[in-house]
């Protein structure tokens, strides 16, 4: 099997390489990906993020950002884990969106 | 941690084998010969890394070098070029030939 990631030798798009500069919730996510591998033995590892990213498939992969795509690898592998549940993240975007919302109506 | 199987210049094919999961060896890669460079190291298998196993045992990593006319067919630049590509040691095989 060839994964969406493996794509050496073959005919792609031009490459942007423009490198805005990151905004504070990517560092976060890069962050947070850092302290989840500190621990011994790790919660979370490079390489396992590798692989949640490739399985997020190539039509997610090119729709989302980078940092996108660390944060939905990094959310499916806790839900994997179970270090967090469903129900617990739904409940914590909704909470985070309605702060959005309100902060943004001042 | 296991010993080294393979010398520099030794020639090693890569096994032509497409299994699911995380795979470090380049698709375009895979069945074709090159020579080994040097020992880039003896680390653990991101193909069980990947997984969340992180006791596994150790595995040589090799710098192998590919003429590029072996690995792309269609290559029309200097057939002397070629690239080095990193390749665990379980992913090799001699080539007698």
């Amino acid at each position: 099997m060839r994964r969406p990631h493996d794509i050496g030798g073959l005919d792609g798009d031009a490459i942007d390489t423009a490198e805005p500069p990151a905004e504070a919730w990517e560092k976060r996510v890069r962050v947070m990906r850092q302290v989840l591998g500190r621990k011994r033995p790790p919660l979370l590892m490079v390489d396992e993020l590798r692989r949640a990213i490739e399985d997020l498939g190539a039509d997610d992969q090119s729709r989302l950002t980078y940092y996108e795509c660390w944060t939905a690898a990094i959310a499916n592998l806790l839900l994997q884990k179970g270090l967090i549940s469903v129900d617990e993240l739904g409940r914590k975007m909704d909470e985070v969106t309605a702060r959005w919302v309100k902060d943004r109506a001042q | 941690m296991s010993t080294p199987k393979f010398t520099a210049g030794q020639r090693v094919r890569v096994r032509a084998a497409f299994p699911l999961g995380h795979v470090r060896t380049p698709y375009y890669t895979r069945g074709c010969v090159g020579t080994i460079e040097s020992l880039a190291g003896v680390d653990r298998n991101p193909e069980q890394l990947a997984y969340g196993i992180h006791d596994g045992p150790s595995v040589p990593l090799y710098r192998v070098r590919f003429h590029q006319t072996t690995l792309w067919r269609s290559y029309d630049g200097n057939p002397n070029d070629s690239v080095v590509v990193d390749v665990f040691e379980h992913w090799l095989e001699a080539d007698l030939a």
